[in-house]
């Protein structure tokens, strides 16, 4: 079993996963971080950004170079689309993936760079709700993107990483960075998702069940577990043991994995999310009460409608109910209504409400009284209209390099009444506020990341027991942000084999089973022999049928193969029945032995049936029985030594050796195994047989 | 052990109370616990005490499953949780769920405040049966006991309906519930995969019915309407308040706004708003169309359809009003029905199926004269109309859903013996399979075939396809595997004799035979084995054959031809106990030549 890790970050994670002859790619993570070397995308030309100085390198004057980087406040910005960085792909082909499985759809963005265009021609699965909101979160990027065409694109600054100044010189493979993908690209992309519930057992070409299992973190996210019926592959993606809107997490199903993948831990280790909340609260509140206004970058799903709700009511309580919330996005009114028919995939409490019946999130009814007003943009009729200040927006894009929120950053940013919460943990806020510098209004970081923290995912790997534990190289080490903070590590007693992007791994598990069928038919004829108490033994032929990577035992179809009264009769009647050449492929051992055989006995035996002359040689490891075939007395033994290197290297072997020089054979062939199956019948050996 | 015994305590060969026993590997799973709405003695609700003679099932019974809120499906619910006392596990969908509980309450209502009807369950027998009931979602596995698993599937017949496969071990049984092979309106087709189950149940309430097309059907609905409201006549559509009804307001809300008309159409009160805010919220139960269309417009609200008011019934001129229940027996469109019946310009559509015993069943039979109590008589005039709009699916759908998931019997209920006579002929002849249809509490038994689940070693199964990858390829030869099926507890796993040995703790012991042959064959030894292993070739087919200088071996057999250049050689041919047979048959072939 291999592992391949495509992805650097941990919480936008890409690995390929080889078992059973099937590749999975775990979740497809798009790393964005790339967007932030590149210049905010204003919906009107914004004077302040066209005048930027361009930046000249040190040693040389490069007048295309200057036309492509401009610099603010000591910071140098590319002045061109923004750019990202898909997972890569030099080790692994992806028209040869098989599967691709997504945990949430906040790991799905690179989806339309893996499937699109590169011969992929296998499955994707995801939840419903991944794959709706998935699908916004697409639309979302595309169309923020797509709203302000730059005329030209930038690639030369690629050339000269070398001369340029941190943290642009530190991209990683800035040529392999792609533009955003088209609307064409998402559409023929989400078509491929089949779409499944928690708990639906898939049956992956036969050899594999999968299964998505709640991972508490958002709408419809999930773990999966692999399951090839004695090894499970446990792969725990963004989860969550908070009590929030979701499905509470199933970590039952996870349990005694014999590998356990777990990515996706919280991004701010340091911050409580409800402390954060309750600070981002308490903010709004100070700050609209003296005039100003709140931006709110965020993303359209998720922690947001978390927000709604805490915020709409801590303004109730202390009075504000008047001041107006916006929610802009392309894809605003569909998050809302959506939202509201995944009941099935909600926290009981959540669930409970539609049988009353009520929606179960609180912004329908706050968007049917007005409180909360969404548009599709800034420039969308009627938002002109319903705008009043002061005001919280929430908005696109948590980078702000594209989104309404960059228009909302230029305007509200010369004034200290305003202020400006980052909730997302995606960006750090500081980067993405740089290409705005000098900034006037009031920020303030209250990052919500209901993410597992190092000590909620200690406690989970404790109870969960994986055989090993895989997971990438930075959760062994405290974060950079506070590097002595030695409890912010994942602190196991497992067996642990990290990664980081670009690694193989041969993760340690031995396939020794395959599960199969047998036939009724077949094992009517079985008789078990019980060897110890509470172990049967049988030995069994039969017709091996493979097809869908299953396997089925079946009778052999020439019904009369063995003669029903078999050994003792065959050797009696001394007739035997004429086989075709084909059958002798298909006549296996019917009986195998165990035990000892009392050589004494067995002598005796042959002698009272008229065998005298038989020669009992201690062996190596048993005895070899000469027998010179007795009628006519001719001696001509064969050499010890010939038959000790015929003789098989095992304890209690007995070994017979018959000399034929006078076609008497035969008989003695017949007595030897006449006397010897009286000996097993009579239990001083056994066999264990089907006949 | 092997036998799948199915008892239908209702609807067996009948339409009504569907409640039906299966018991199956050591489990007894009752599927739908339904009430019969023609009966108003204790025939209503299905025979218990089949189950348990003196109470409480809970050791009798390992679940119960509802396959969606219609009462004739869940209405004796609350009875036999309850009255007669069962507390185990309960699963149905979320919208049944959601849904079931308020068509209990309305029901009850009916029954006991109307009708006076003692010794029916309360209001809080309802809740706390309620609070038994663990939701699933389509698909989802879920695991009763360790054993016991269950599976829904979309049956597309009413909101949330589901279709339940239930396996134990290697048995499985799928039962459809109601379901709905054509998408409609409002809700998507039925939906099954390949599970190849030992038995469909499979209900059949249209089994001689094959429909014409959707459309059409329509088409005439709405035509007959529209001549009634053209004469001033009002038209009384019974519906159950959800389900049918809103699929047939769309289609009037569509037809009104397209054809501008002016005619009042209601929605009998209470009930119907809400039921309408099921559907708004259920969205991703309903159709294709109507999900994709749900951001911008929900289709569930209607324009044209207002709620009905009592005081409306006696108001001039045309109206349409929707009310329920769907089989005029009780409430709302019963009242208006004795109302309007007498005057022929009016006009009542049955869009469902009648039980026998309601007012509905009389007048789809052209009774003209109908009593009811207290001596009072109601003269028949309005001209009555049945469409068949219900939900289910017809004997090509019934068919078709065989065709899906492939079962190895099939076996009928809900619907009628006479019908269900002619779709059980035509089923054996057209896929050669097995089909029962038991009356109420017969027991049918069907035995079935199974394969037992075992574990191979892989390194036996690498042997075999080493094996037979040393063969030339033939694709008609069948693979055999040979091992020693080693049993533990419950486990069970097949592995070559020494990891058998080795697993089972015991020494092997071997008895190895040699024979010596003198062969007249002048010429260098290794042409004497080089000539042997031809014959072998000939003489074994399909087994490979080893050869090395004067060494052969074929499994366990050793043939070896001593190195000399006599004329006359020593051939030793060797064979382990387990392999007489094949042993001593290379020794007459080899005896053969000699001769």
């Amino acid at each position: 079993m291999k592992l391949y890790c495509l992805s650097g970050d941990p919480n936008k994670p890409c690995s390929i996963l080889q078992f059973k002859g099937i590749t999975f790619m775990l979740d497809c993570g798009l790393s964005s971080l790339s967007v932030l070397n590149f210049l905010p995308l204003p919906f009107v030309r914004s004077a302040r950004l066209d005048n930027l100085p361009g930046w000249v390198p040190r040693d040389a004057a490069d007048p295309e170079l200057e036309k492509e980087l401009k610099e603010c406040c000591g910071r140098v910005f590319v002045d061109s689309p923004p750019e990202f960085l898909p997972p890569q792909s030099k080790v692994v082909d992806f028209s040869q993936v098989d599967v691709i499985l997504i945990s949430n759809y906040l790991c799905m963005l690179a989806l339309p760079f893996i499937t699109e265009g590169t011969g992929f021609a296998g499955k994707v699965y995801a939840t419903e709700p991944t794959m709706q909101i998935g699908r916004m979160f697409l639309e979302e990027l595309v169309d923020n993107i797509e709203q302000m065409p730059k005329a030209s694109t930038a690639s030369h600054w690629k050339e000269f990483l070398h001369i340029l100044p941190p943290p642009l010189c530190d991209s990683h493979r800035p040529r392999t960075w792609k533009q955003i993908y088209n609307m064409t690209a998402v559409n023929k992309s989400l078509a491929r998702i089949g779409m499944v519930g928690y708990n639906q057992k898939l049956d992956v070409y036969g050899a594999l069940a999968v299964m998505a299992v709640s991972s508490g973190y958002c709408l419809g996210s999930s773990n999966w577990v692999i399951d090839s019926m004695y090894e499970k592959v446990a792969y725990v993606s963004g989860s969550s043991t908070l009590t929030t809107h979701p499905r509470p997490m199933d970590q039952a199903a996870l349990k005694n994995a014999n590998v356990l993948i777990l990515t996706g831990l919280t991004q701010t280790p340091t911050a409580n999310p409800d402390s954060m909340l309750g600070e981002l609260c308490m903010t709004v509140a100070s700050t609209v009460r003296v005039g100003g206004n709140v931006l709110i970058p965020c993303y359209p799903s998720g922690v947001v409608y978390d927000l709604f709700e805490c915020l709409s009511g801590h303004l109730d309580s202390v009075g504000m109910s008047t001041v107006p919330m916006f929610f802009i996005s392309p894809v605003a009114d569909t998050s809302l209504a959506y939202s509201n028919i995944f009941a099935e995939w909600l926290s009981t409490v959540k669930q409970n409400k539609v049988y009353l019946p009520e929606e179960p999130f609180p912004h329908a009814l706050l968007s049917r009284s007005g409180r909360l007003k969404h548009f599709k943009h800034i420039y969308t009729e009627g938002f002109s209209t319903d705008y009043r200040q002061p005001c919280v927006v929430f908005c696109g894009h948590p980078s702000l390099r594209f989104g309404d929120a960059v228009h909302f950053v230029e305007l509200w940013g010369s004034n200290t009444l305003n202020t400006i919460i980052f909730t997302e943990p995606d960006f750090p806020y500081l980067e993405a506020l740089s290409p705005y510098q000098p900034l006037m209004m009031k920020t303030v970081h209250c990052p919500i990341d209901t993410s597992l923290n190092f000590t909620q995912a200690n406690k989970l790997i404790r109870e969960l027991k994986p055989g090993t534990l895989v997971l990438p190289e930075c959760y062994l080490q405290p974060p950079v942000i506070a590097p002595h903070r030695p409890d912010l590590v994942v602190d196991t007693d497992r067996p642990v084999i990290v990664f980081k992007r670009d690694d193989v791994l041969s993760l340690p598990l031995k396939r020794k089973l395959s599960p199969a069928e047998i036939s009724t038919s077949l094992t009517e004829k079985l008789h078990p022999n019980e060897v110890r108490s509470g172990v049967s033994l049988v030995t069994m032929t039969g017709h091996l049928v493979a097809g869908d990577n299953k396997f089925t035992i079946k009778d052999i179809s020439v019904s009369d193969l063995r003669d029903p009264d078999s050994t003792a009769a065959r050797g009696s009647s001394g007739k035997k029945r004429l086989r075709v050449a084909e059958d002798f492929a298909k006549i296996k051992p019917d009986s195998y032995t165990w035990g000892s055989l009392n050589v004494e006995e067995f002598i005796q035996k042959i002698s009272e049936e008229g065998i005298t002359d038989a020669k009992v040689e201690k062996g190596t490891s048993g005895y070899i029985i000469h027998l010179f075939c007795t009628l006519e007395h001719k001696p001509g033994a064969v050499g010890a030594n010939e038959v000790a290197q015929w003789s098989m290297e095992m304890h209690n072997t007995l070994h017979v050796v018959i000399n034929d020089f006078n076609s008497q054979l035969y008989v003695a062939q017949v007595i030897v195994r006449m006397c010897l199956f009286t000996l097993l019948s009579a239990c001083n050996i056994c066999l264990f047989f089907h006949l | 052990m092997l036998d799948i015994k199915v008892t239908p305590l209702g609807a067996g060969q009948d339409v009504g109370r569907s409640c039906i026993l299966l018991s199956m590997g050591g489990k007894n799973i009752m599927l739908d616990c339904g009430m019969h709405m023609g009966f108003n003695d204790e025939r209503r609700f299905p025979d218990f005490s089949y189950i348990a003679p003196d109470g409480p099932a809970n050791n009798y019974i390992d679940c119960v499953i509802i396959s969606h809120f219609h009462l004739d499906h869940c209405g004796a619910l609350p009875y036999f949780t309850e009255v007669f006392g069962y507390s185990g596990p309960i699963y149905m969908t979320h919208p049944t769920k959601a849904i079931a509980p308020i068509l209990l309450e309305d029901m009850r209502k009916v029954a006991v405040e109307k009708k006076g009807d003692s010794n029916f369950f309360t209001s809080q027998n309802i809740k706390d049966c309620m609070k038994k009931v663990i939701t699933v979602t389509l698909h989802q596995s879920v695991m009763v006991d360790s054993k016991l698993e269950i599976k829904a599937y979309y049956a597309g017949h009413v909101l949330g309906a589901a279709m339940f496969w239930i396996r134990v071990g290697s048995q499985s049984v799928v039962y459809t519930g109601d379901y709905n092979m054509t998408p409609d309106r409002h809700l998507g087709a039925a939906w099954i995969d390949k599970c190849r189950p030992n038995i469909l149940i499979s209900e059949s309430t249209y089994a001689t019915t094959i429909r014409d097309s959707k459309r059409c059907r329509e088409r005439d609905f709405l035509k007959k309407i529209h001549e009634c409201i053209d004469r001033g006549g009002k038209v009384l559509i019974p519906v159950f308040a959800l389900g049918r009804a809103q699929e047939l307001c769309i289609l009037l809300e569509t037809y009104w706004e397209r054809m501008n008309l002016k005619v009042p159409v209601y929605f009998g009160t209470g009930l119907t708003e809400k039921a309408n805010n099921y559907y708004k919220m259920f969205i991703t139960w309903t159709n294709q169309k109507i999900r994709k269309t749900f951001v911008q417009r929900n289709m569930f609200d209607f324009k044209h359809i207002k709620p009905f008011d009592k005081s409306y019934i006696d108001n001039p001129g045309a109206m349409v009003v929707f009310a329920s229940p769907g089989m005029l027996h009780a409430g709302l469109s019963l009242h208006i029905f004795k109302k309007w019946a007498p005057n022929e310009n009016n006009m009542v559509i049955m869009p469902g199926f009648c039980v026998v015993g309601t007012v509905g069943h009389k007048i789809l039979n052209g009774i003209k004269r109908i009593e009811f109590e207290g001596r009072q008589f109601v003269e028949v005039k309005m001209s009555v109309q049945y469409m068949s709009f219900s939900a289910h699916a017809d004997a090509k759908g019934i068919m078709q859903l065989i065709q899906y998931c492939e079962p190895k019997n099939v076996l009928l209920v809900h619907g009628e013996a006479a019908k269900m006579e002619f779709l059980k002929t035509k089923i054996e002849k057209e896929f050669d399979l097995k089909c029962y249809m038991p009356a109420n509490g017969e027991t049918c038994i069907i035995k079935s075939d199974i394969n037992i689940p075992v574990s191979v070693s892989l390194r036996l199964l690498k042997e075999e396809a080493k094996k037979s990858n040393m063969l030339p390829p033939d694709p008609k030869r069948q693979r055999i595997i040979h091992g020693v099926l080693v049993s533990r507890d419950v486990s069970m796993c097949l592995m070559d004799v020494d990891e058998a040995c080795k697993e089972a703790g015991i020494n092997r012991h071997t008895i190895r035979f040699t024979s010596t042959l003198r062969l007249e064959d002048p010429g260098p030894a290794t042409k004497t084995a080089e000539k042997l292993v031809q014959l072998m070739n000939t003489r074994l087919k399909d087994l490979p054959i080893l050869f090395t200088d004067f060494t052969i071996s074929v499994e366990s057999v050793i043939v070896k031809v001593e190195a000399s250049d006599d004329d006359q050689k020593t051939v030793y041919v060797s064979w382990d106990n387990q392999d007489e047979e094949l042993g001593s048959h290379i020794l007459e072939i080899l005896k053969s030549v000699g001769n």
